[in-house]
């Protein structure tokens, strides 16, 4: 999980990892690939979601599904299979054939997921997805993800929601002016402020504090 | 210092927001494009008036006199100017129905919002008079400037037509909107805007081909059969033209008229536009189901994909079709054209090709914009495992392919009647489309596909640059058509042009 003030650098990371944007200096590895020397091999691994979903509103999501598996290369009778199945956990499958332009934000958001997901990444990168959806979408979305996890997918997120993080998160980095400042998990965050029983948002918060107060 | 909720405060709100609106059109939203705007535009008004001077000199000192051939040669422009402002003003009021913008702020409010509608419906007015005062205003001040200041009641001419145009588009949208439906005027409405824009020019071109056998609308409206058909002098038919020409009278007949005609129509239509808008907003929440929703799941490989989801995006956005269609429109008098060359076995089918490049160029500029800037979901390509040279060529050949089915009736056509003129319209088609598809690549800037019309303004160079192309390939086409070999010196120059837009394209990194 990636944790920083706003305008911390968090997304601006990600979109590097995803090959969105181009970095300096410096290097992108993602297990064992060489991002910017392979990109396409990277990125057929990575699984990419944007905290605005992007889908085009003119399609269906079994459409969109249908697009991006030409993007990805997989075949026919294995994206029908997983592109229904996606539909379902996600709770989409009455909407199947509704064009995506009467969807709501949290509709259009489990549509791009499902995007992301469709070619089993081993990498899986969401920038803040949890954002906009309703309790019961978020809850769907989760679980999602923790079947992934569960299956040996890597999850990568961005949230504001500190719960979500204290209770989703394995590991924790916590990002400030485009540094990573801590990364550790909760109890090892928690160790290096010297113990306690602190809340992630106490820990957060000064962590970022200490670091403001060091530059 | 106006009142809240005043006519004259939405007035002063309206016209911020149009002012801003216009500006971030023309600066592309860059602030220090502003002087560069500036000086754009007054080199623009200054170029008009050097055309206008040249245009005009045949008319002598003594000016134009009210008689037919003028007449109806002022009239036909009227008409041309009011077509062209009836479409844009339906495309407007269309727009103010379905696009929410700040609506549901102003709905949502306990200002009176007939008042903020009222003041949309003069705005429309105001902004379709200033596209073609644009234009013919260039036109009025030299015929001023050589043949008195009578001819400044142009202005107010225009003016009128442009209060008319408003205020009958106003009433075809209203009445397409009670009579079938909110759902289907957002459609219809932008087909007839667009073939209404075309409409007077096509209709000209195809009566002229008929009597004349060619595509001059001049010769057209100065023949024998124009004069002997036309209304007599006396007739109220001509007083827009004689309005124009500074007849005092008939100017206040036409201004007061125009005048009576928008006040009714914007006082009976003003209060009915929030109805109208709830039922659109209502309307654009229903679901869109598709069809035959037992179709099988296929994937196909990138550039098949991707050319399958730009035919889609693009058969399933009326608005998109529309802007289209208005293209494909003025292929109909060279369609018309080509069958009376078979018919009656003219040669008339040379000037055809020059016709089809232009158009192509023109059609895969559009499409070539949509497919690679107007890309709504540009992670999701960008993300693909997919090299960005595959990416663009896969979007380029979606573009090459739907030129060549629109035009392959046209190559095929020929090829009947004569295989060297379909040659050099393949070609030329082919090299002006290229060539549009390149300049929108090196020139691209990701933006939405709702942002169409608002295009060109991402990059002036390119919008020219894509246009003299056309032209210029077209120019080969005409000359290669002629048979001579100066064809081959007229295609280098094209060639030479787009190697230099080339180096004029920023750098593209990512």
């Amino acid at each position: 999980m990636l944790l920083g003030p706003n305008g911390a650098g968090k997304t601006t990371t990600l979109r590097m990892v995803s090959g969105l944007l181009k970095p300096d200096a410096g290097s992108i590895s993602i297990f064992g690939i060489d991002a910017l020397a392979d990109p396409v091999a990277a990125k057929q691994i990575v699984g990419w979601l944007s905290d605005e979903p992007m889908i085009y509103d003119k399609l269906t999501p079994i459409e969109y599904l249908e697009f991006v598996s030409g993007l990805w290369n997989v075949e026919t009778h294995v994206a029908e299979h997983r592109a229904r199945d996606l539909l379902r956990w996600l709770d989409l499958e009455k909407f199947v054939d509704d064009r995506c332009e009467t969807f709501s934000r949290g509709m259009r958001q489990k549509v791009a997921l499902a995007g992301a997901l469709l070619h089993e990444p081993s990498l899986i990168i969401l920038d803040e997805p949890l954002t906009g959806l309703d309790a019961g979408s978020a809850r769907l979305v989760k679980s999602v993800l923790a079947d992934r996890v569960s299956k040996g997918s890597t999850v990568i997120m961005t949230t504001h929601i500190l719960e979500i993080a204290e209770r989703m998160a394995d590991r924790i980095g916590v990002i400030s002016s485009g540094r990573l400042i801590a990364e550790g998990t909760l109890a090892e965050l928690r160790e290096g402020l010297g113990g306690g029983n602190t809340s992630l948002e106490d820990v957060f918060l000064a962590i970022v504090e200490r670091d403001h107060s060091d530059a | 210092m106006s009142a809240p909720g005043s006519l004259s405060w939405f007035a002063l709100h309206e016209l911020r927001l149009v002012w801003r609106d216009a500006l971030s059109m023309m600066t592309a939203g860059r602030r220090q494009r502003e002087r560069l705007v500036a000086i754009f535009l007054i080199s623009f008004a200054a170029l008009m008036h050097v055309v206008a001077y040249t245009a005009l000199e045949h008319v002598g000192k003594a000016g134009l006199h009210p008689d037919l051939p003028t007449l109806i040669a002022i009239t036909a422009g009227l008409l041309l100017s009011g077509t062209a402002m009836l479409s844009q003003a339906m495309e407007n009021v269309t727009r103010t129905f379905y696009t929410r913008s700040d609506l549901e702020l102003i709905l949502s409010s306990p200002a009176p919002a007939h008042r903020l509608f009222a003041v949309r419906i003069a705005a429309i007015g105001l902004s379709v008079s200033v596209m073609s005062l644009l234009f013919v205003g260039p036109f009025i001040d030299v015929l001023a400037w050589r043949n008195g200041p009578r001819w400044l009641a142009a202005y107010g001419v225009i003016v009128a037509v442009s209060l008319v145009a408003t205020a009958l588009a106003i009433v075809l949208t209203a009445t397409l909107f009670q009579t079938i439906g909110p759902k289907r005027t957002r459609l219809v409405a932008q087909i007839f805007a667009a073939v209404i824009g075309g409409m007077f020019v096509i209709g000209l071109q195809l009566a002229a081909m008929f009597s004349t056998g060619t595509l001059s609308r001049l010769a057209f409206l100065r023949s024998d059969y124009v004069l002997t058909h036309s209304p007599p002098l006396g007739n109220a038919f001509w007083w827009p033209a004689r309005a124009s020409l500074g007849d005092e009278y008939a100017f206040g007949a036409v201004m007061i008229a125009s005048l009576a005609v928008f006040l009714f129509v914007a006082g009976f239509y003003a209060p009915r536009f929030a109805n109208y808008v709830v039922s659109a907003a209502s309307v654009s929440r229903d679901r869109v189901r598709r069809r035959g929703s037992t179709r099988a799941f296929e994937v196909r490989p990138v550039a098949a994909a991707l050319r399958r989801k730009e035919l889609l995006l693009l058969a399933r956005d009326p608005w998109l079709m529309s802007q289209s269609l208005m293209q494909l429109l003025y292929l109909l008098p060279p369609i018309l054209l080509m069958w009376r060359s078979f018919t009656f076995g003219s040669n008339a089918a040379s000037i055809l090709v020059p016709v089809l490049i232009m158009a192509a160029g023109q059609l895969a500029g559009g499409l070539a914009w949509l497919t690679i800037s107007g890309e709504d979901a540009p992670d999701l390509v960008l993300t693909a495992p997919v090299p960005r040279s595959r990416l663009l060529l896969a979007k380029i050949e979606a573009v090459i392919g739907c030129i060549a089915i629109v035009f392959a009736p046209f190559f095929l056509g020929l090829l009947i009647y004569a295989p060297a003129l379909a040659m050099i319209t393949a070609v030329g088609v082919e090299a002006s489309a290229i060539s549009a598809c390149l300049i929108q690549l090196w020139f691209r800037a990701q933006a939405k596909r709702t942002q169409f019309r608002r295009r060109h303004t991402s990059s002036r160079i390119a919008t020219f640059s894509e246009a003299f192309s056309s032209i210029m390939w077209a120019g080969t086409g005409a000359v290669a058509a002629a048979g001579s070999w100066l064809a081959a010196i007229v295609a280098l120059l094209a060639i030479a042009l787009v190697a230099g837009v080339r180096l004029l394209s920023p750098a593209q990194t990512t």
